[in-house]
């Protein structure tokens, strides 16, 4: 006994329960400190492309508005900072970021975080409705095709989940909106809430959830097929694992065994791809708005794409990476709450 | 009364892509309350496969019990559907397997898996079950065992580990037990600790223990009897102090590393028998030791040796053994 008390792993530490929320604590300030320089970097990097692409705001302003004169454009470049160097705006970009300000929408004559915040919660909402659907329906397909491998059942799922695995997303809502809002009418073509309907309350919510129902389908079921097929090989490796074997030894029935020591195992891998997907959910989702006039940030970027309405544009990168990285780290907290070896000293 | 376990003419074969494989052939082997019998024989010899056959917990595929009976307390358990298996598996017999670390669910805790077993077969409340963990644990020596309760896997060593699954095992008092290897992958001080016991909990229990190794210094040790296997048969049978003493089968006294003839002076210790054991797709015609056999006989190429009874409580299956 005397040897094992001398290993490593043994040494007195606190209980389970804080010594795992100590655990998650550093995690999460791991994390925090690790985004500041990761946010530095997209800042940059999209700032400089910016630079790159052609034409300013102030060109199109100036156009528009048919000033031609050389004096009032030169000071108009002069407010906006456009005659300094390009690291010195990129500078004042940063210190005033720091302060959490975007900058200035010409265009919609108010704060560019102001224009931004209105659409985020549309955005944020069909992302978090997407991952849902697509965590719960492919955990679901995925254990249940395990469970029956090589039978119809398994076959049946996969083929489903090759099809909207290889169905693109835009297709996929145009062809929902065909059928469910065209041919059936039971659901709406687009937008966010029945137009003079109820603006609060319980109607509302209804409203909204059943505006979303379909966009939801058509950027959750790609995730979907692809968490049942990371599932399903998941499942069918750890139920190959040795403590498998002891929990059967036990007396436990197969599905106990499947249900209560496979299955959360099996999560694991499935979680990892969730974190590393949250950029290309939120690239998604821009996509799928434009198809459903899904009033998110989606539809503000190709407004202020085509508006050469730059300041938006960047703020839209940098506010939807700091939501990637957000969601990252939540990502990282729910796989450590899930597997206890993850430990960070 | 009937014997904790007796198995006889048990057959597992292997159905793979390549053919069929009998990976046990014809085991025959009892244990009687108490006693522990060893099941010795070199990797792949199909102790496991017998092992989980017992336990009706083979791979399958590619992996079917064709043949034989396990009786366990007299009643063979062979024909029973898998949900008659749900009450006997961690009740009436229990396992325990060669790497501990492995065979605890890693994101699972100790009381989990310990009360799980006590719920499965017992009338235990939640809380009364974790008061029985506890009490297991200490069984099982292990250190500061309260605390363990809520511990990960991954935070205990290998011994601690095996104490937890010996734990698990032993937990509603089964009449068999089996140990596939148990120490095989411990360190040699822990390896002698969970030795110790193993052979308390049996000697208190009156447990029949079958302790699969390949270790002969173990089987000395624990052992009352010894089966030695070699490509899914049993060669040899004996008590472990006559099997010492005069091993009859070659392959034995290969293992002992004495030589096996009757008398003679023993030879220095061989490190390894020498050739490889045959895949069992290709098992010579006779005696499947022949090749590596330095007793072979023309006989022993064409026929093979079945089992004989040269002395008392010996079993021995070799041309050249019988005659002496
Ligand atoms: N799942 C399987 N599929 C195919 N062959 C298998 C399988 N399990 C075991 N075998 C084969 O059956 C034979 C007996 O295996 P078994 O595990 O019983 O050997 P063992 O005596 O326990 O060896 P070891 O000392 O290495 O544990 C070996 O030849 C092995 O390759
Ligand atoms: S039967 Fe022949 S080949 Fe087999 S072990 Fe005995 S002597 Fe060797
Ligand atoms: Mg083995």
């Amino acid at each position: 006994m005397a040897g094992e008390l001398a290993s490593p792993t043994a040494s007195p530490r606190i209980t389970r329960g804080s010594s795992r929320r100590v655990a998650a604590f550093r995690l999460l300030r791991r994390r925090l400190i690790q985004a500041v320089p990761l946010m530095l970097g997209v800042v940059v990097i999209n700032f400089v492309l910016i630079q790159l692409a052609p034409g300013s705001f102030l060109e199109l302003m100036t156009a528009e508005n048919q000033v031609s004169d050389p004096a009032t454009i030169a000071l108009l470049r002069k407010t906006y900072g456009l005659d300094d160097p390009v690291w010195l705006q990129l500078l004042k970009y940063i210190w005033a970021l720091m302060r959490f300000d975007f900058g200035f929408s010409y265009r919609q004559n108010i704060p560019v975080i102001d224009a931004i915040s209105v659409h985020l919660p549309a955005t944020l909402l069909l992302m978090i409705s997407s991952i849902t659907l697509a965590l719960a329906v492919g955990i679901a397909a995925g254990v249940v095709a395990s469970m029956k491998v090589r039978t119809f059942w398994d076959t049946l799922v996969s083929v489903v989940a090759m099809f909207f695995f290889a169905a693109p997303g835009f297709w996929l809502g145009i062809m929902l909106i065909v059928l469910f809002s065209v041919k059936l009418g039971w659901l709406p073509v687009g937008g966010m809430a029945t137009i003079g309907g109820a603006s609060s309350g319980f109607t509302a919510v209804l409203d909204i959830l059943h505006h979303l129902l379909l966009p939801t389908l058509a950027l959750g079921l790609f995730y979907a097929a692809i968490y049942t097929r990371v599932m399903r090989s998941s499942m069918l490796e750890v139920a190959q694992l040795d403590f498998v074997r002891t929990a059967r030894a036990k007396g436990l029935s197969r599905n106990r065994v499947t249900i209560s020591h496979v299955l959360r195992n099996a999560l694991l891998p499935v979680v990892t791809i969730l974190g590393v997907q949250m950029g290309t959910v939120l690239a998604g989702s821009v996509v799928i708005e434009s198809v459903f006039s899904w009033p998110g940030v989606g539809s503000l970027l190709f407004d202020s794409v085509s508006s050469r309405n730059y300041p938006v544009v960047l703020g839209i990168m940098v506010l939807g990476s700091l939501v990637v990285i957000a969601a990252n780290i939540a990502v990282d907290l729910v796989y450590m709450w899930l597997d206890p070896r993850i430990e960070i000293r | 009364m009937a014997l904790p376990l007796e198995v006889r003419g048990l057959s597992t074969t292997l159905f793979t892509r390549r053919g069929e494989m009998k990976a046990v052939d014809g085991l025959s082997l009892s244990v009687g309350a108490g006693e522990t019998v060893a099941l010795v024989g070199e990797s792949g010899c199909g102790k496991s496969l017998s092992a989980l056959s017992v336990m009706r917990l083979l791979p399958d595929p590619p992996a079917r019990i064709v043949g034989g009976e396990v009786r366990l307390n007299g009643r063979d358990i062979v024909p029973l559907p898998e949900e008659g298996m749900l009450a006997i598996r961690g009740k009436e017999i229990g396992m325990i397997f060669q790497d501990p670390m492995s065979s605890l669910n890693p994101v699972a805790t100790v009381e989990k898996q310990i009360v799980e077993v006590l719920l499965a077969h017992t009338d235990l409340g939640r809380w009364q079950a974790r008061a029985r963990a506890h009490e297991l644990l200490e069984l099982v020596g292990m250190p500061d065992a309260a605390r363990r309760l809520d511990e990960y896997p991954h935070r205990l060593s290998g011994g601690m580990c095996q104490r937890v699954v010996i734990a698990m095992a032993i937990a509603c008092s089964p009449s068999v037990l089996i140990a596939d290897e148990p120490t095989t992958a411990l360190d040699v001080t822990v390896q002698a600790q969970v030795l110790a016991l193993l052979k308390k909990l049996q000697a208190d229990a009156g447990m029949a223990m079958v302790f699969i190794t390949h270790d002969l210094g173990v089987v000395a040790e624990t052992a009352d009897r010894v089966v030695v296997m070699y490509a899914g048969r049993k060669v040899e049978e004996a008590t472990v102090d006559d099997l010492f003493e005069m091993p009859l089968h070659p392959y034995t006294a290969g293992l002992i590393g004495a030589t096996p003839v009757p008398g003679a002076a023993r030879a220095e210790r061989l490190a390894d028998i020498p050739g490889m054991v045959p895949p069992l797709n290709a098992l010579p015609q006779g005696c499947a030791f022949a090749p590596r056999c330095t007793r072979v006989m023309d006989r022993c190429l064409t026929e093979k040796p079945a089992l004989t009874v040269p002395g008392p409580g010996r079993l021995v299956a070799c041309f050249a053994a019988e005659r002496g």
